[in-house]
């Protein structure tokens, strides 16, 4: 260990973009969370997969053999579970992302202090938010991979334009993670969080999840076309069959103008959502 | 007071504030560290001391004035402050999720160090923690004071070149203290900055070359130790134990006897130049104290004047 002389003690000035925010260490904070994850709980881990499978399975086969086939996105009959199951991976896709941007930031953040012992070190936020992110998206990939494989096997696979599913899911995650991560920094108590809990499950119920868009009048149809939930279902249910139209493009355009947006914000708010 | 002037400012804080809502935490101080000193803040609980630390350290905006930490503002370079900086935060915020030694290694990873040097360098804290047989534990399994240690070990792993410490020693045992000491003094002599709360005057007066002592926010005196003592209390101090609820009542019976009198619940405390002189006088009054003892000043009776409240001044 050497000396400190005078010209150690003066710093010069990092002039990249962000340097107040921004160490472009981000690796750190995933390899952080790799190494957490051997020691977190198994069962919350494995519920996060099983989840939208317990629900193709009771819904897809149990209301399936009830409903027969529906239309699918190209007119063709389809079988009823392969109808819900891009479904059902959007809304996983939606709800794990959600889950890790807002409940879980939150609790690092005020209860595990994570967040605070990461600043502390040359991270900035913004290495930290999307460290976060990224370990979100990489769970969302985990998960999406998985429940394709399901579907798979479930025989509800008929083209491989159905792998594309899975970096769409992902794209789908990223949008909700990045706009989460913006809206916990608004979050002062854990109740104001259930507010996420509360928008979200009306969407997972409406959103074309179950049953086509039409069945609600003109109005109630427009509504639910503006919110993301819609798109990404759509968006799933097209790669599924390998069904592409313009709306393809349009879902996409969506979900990368909410990634943009929900960047935007959560880096504005940074600075209110780590430096107290 | 600033043992040696020619060398630079590692910081600087020129009216620095902090308010929460209308709360004023830490109102307008102003003070400036130079490089190897080891600088202090005693104060008591809520002065704003580990407001200011975090201030210092980046992790909390301030509302008002400048602060310039080895030239550069923390809110506008803070990943390049921090690079330097070691920080021990008054509460551990150990990472749970990880074992003892990873706590060190992903800490120095979060430096963007690499394994190559945090390897050696994990082992080596570890040992100076005393913690190398509890390297694969859980954190939550560590005693209070081992997870002390392990924060303040933790704080090294980047060879800071500032060095801030908040409350360090809280929790610790007298052998850990010393062992800590040790470590800061070498840290000193290789020419660390350090910046530290305390408690424990007696800590204070043998790490601190200069302090300040900050009540409500703002700075009620700055010096050194010795200077401190000299300027705001005397020679000797008298201590008085006349018992429980009687003290206070004893007081008005001293009165007069040498400069100063302090009440305190538990005992009475005269200043005055000569100690001996003073216990005379307070028996000459008839006065029969259950114990009473003759010491030197201490800069605990500078914290007292500064702070408490003085029956007599
Ligand atoms: N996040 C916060 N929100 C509101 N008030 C705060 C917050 N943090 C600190 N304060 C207030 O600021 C004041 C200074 O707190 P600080 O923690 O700096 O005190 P301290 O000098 O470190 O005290 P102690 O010796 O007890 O550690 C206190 O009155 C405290 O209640
Ligand atoms: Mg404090």
């Amino acid at each position: 260990m050497s000396l400190i002389r005078d010209a150690d003690l003066v710093l010069k000035p990092d002039r990249r973009p962000f340097a107040a925010l921004y160490s472009r260490n981000i690796r750190a904070v995933i390899e952080r969370g790799l190494m957490a994850t051997r020691t977190s709980n198994a069962a919350i881990m494995i519920s996060g997969f099983v989840e939208p499978v317990l629900y193709l399975l009771s819904m897809g086969i149990g209301l399936g053999a009830l409903i027969g086939t529906v239309q699918g996105p190209e007119g063709t009959p389809i079988s009823y579970a392969a109808y819900i199951a891009p479904a059902l991976l959007t809304v996983s896709a939606m709800n794990g992302a959600l889950y890790d941007s807002t409940i879980n930031v939150f609790f690092k953040m005020n209860y595990g202090k994570l967040y605070q012992n990461m600043l502390h070190t040359s991270l900035g936020p913004l290495d930290v938010a999307l460290g976060e992110i990224f370990l979100a998206l990489l769970r969302g990939f985990l998960y999406a991979t998985g429940f394709t494989i399901v579907m798979a096997a479930m025989g509800l696979i008929t083209t491989w334009w159905a792998l594309l599913m899975v970096p769409a899911s992902v794209l789908i995650a990223f949008g909700f993670a990045s706009i989460g991560m913006g809206i916990t920094s608004y979050i002062r108590t854990f109740q104001q969080l259930d507010w996420v809990t509360f928008i979200m499950l009306p969407m997972f119920l409406f959103s074309a999840t179950f049953y086509p868009l039409d069945v609600y009048p003109q109005a109630i149809q427009w509504l639910i076309q503006v919110l993301p939930l819609w798109h990404g279902v759509e968006l799933l249910r097209q790669l599924s069959v390998g069904a592409f139209g313009v709306m393809t493009v349009v879902h996409v355009l969506y979900y990368v103008l909410m990634i943009g947006g929900g960047m935007m914000l959560t880096t504005n708010r940074l600075r209110a959502l780590f430096l107290k | 007071m600033i043992q040696n002037p020619s060398r630079p400012a590692v910081i600087v804080a020129d009216q620095l504030t902090k308010r929460y809502g209308d709360f004023t935490a830490v109102d307008s101080i102003s003070f400036e560290v130079p490089a190897g000193e080891s600088f202090g803040l005693l104060g008591p609980n809520g002065a704003g001391k580990s407001t200011t630390m975090r201030m210092i350290g980046g992790v909390s905006q301030r509302s008002g004035g400048t602060l310039s930490i080895m030239g550069l503002d923390p809110e506008q370079q803070g990943p390049e402050v921090r690079a330097h900086l070691g920080v021990v935060p008054q509460e551990d915020n150990l990472d749970q999720e990880l074992k003892v030694r990873d706590n060190l290694i992903i800490y120095g990873r979060y430096f963007g160090l690499p394994m190559s040097y945090l390897r050696p360098k994990a082992d080596e804290l570890l040992e100076f923690a005393q913690l190398t047989e509890k390297s694969t534990a859980r954190v939550d399994d560590l005693s209070g004071g081992m997870k002390r240690r392990l924060t303040i070990a933790r704080s090294l792993i980047n060879d800071p070149r500032v060095l801030l410490l908040d409350e360090p020693t809280t929790g610790l045992d007298p052998q850990a203290r010393h062992i800590l000491w040790d470590r800061l003094f070498r840290l000193k002599e290789r020419g660390v900055t350090l910046i530290l709360t305390t408690h424990y005057m007696d800590e204070a007066e043998q790490l601190c070359d200069r302090l300040i002592v900050v009540d409500q926010g703002r700075i009620m005196a700055e010096g050194s130790p010795a200077a401190l003592i000299r300027e705001y209390s005397t020679r000797e101090v008298l201590e008085l134990r006349f018992g429980a609820d009687r003290n206070a009542g004893a007081a008005d019976a001293v009165a007069g006897i040498g400069e100063r009198i302090e009440v305190l619940p538990d005992r009475l405390l005269i200043y005055a130049h000569d100690g001996e002189a003073a216990l005379d006088a307070v028996t000459a009054r008839g006065l029969t104290p259950l114990t009473s003892l003759v010491r030197r000043s201490s800069l605990e009776d500078v914290f007292l004047r500064l702070t408490g409240r003085s029956l007599i001044e």
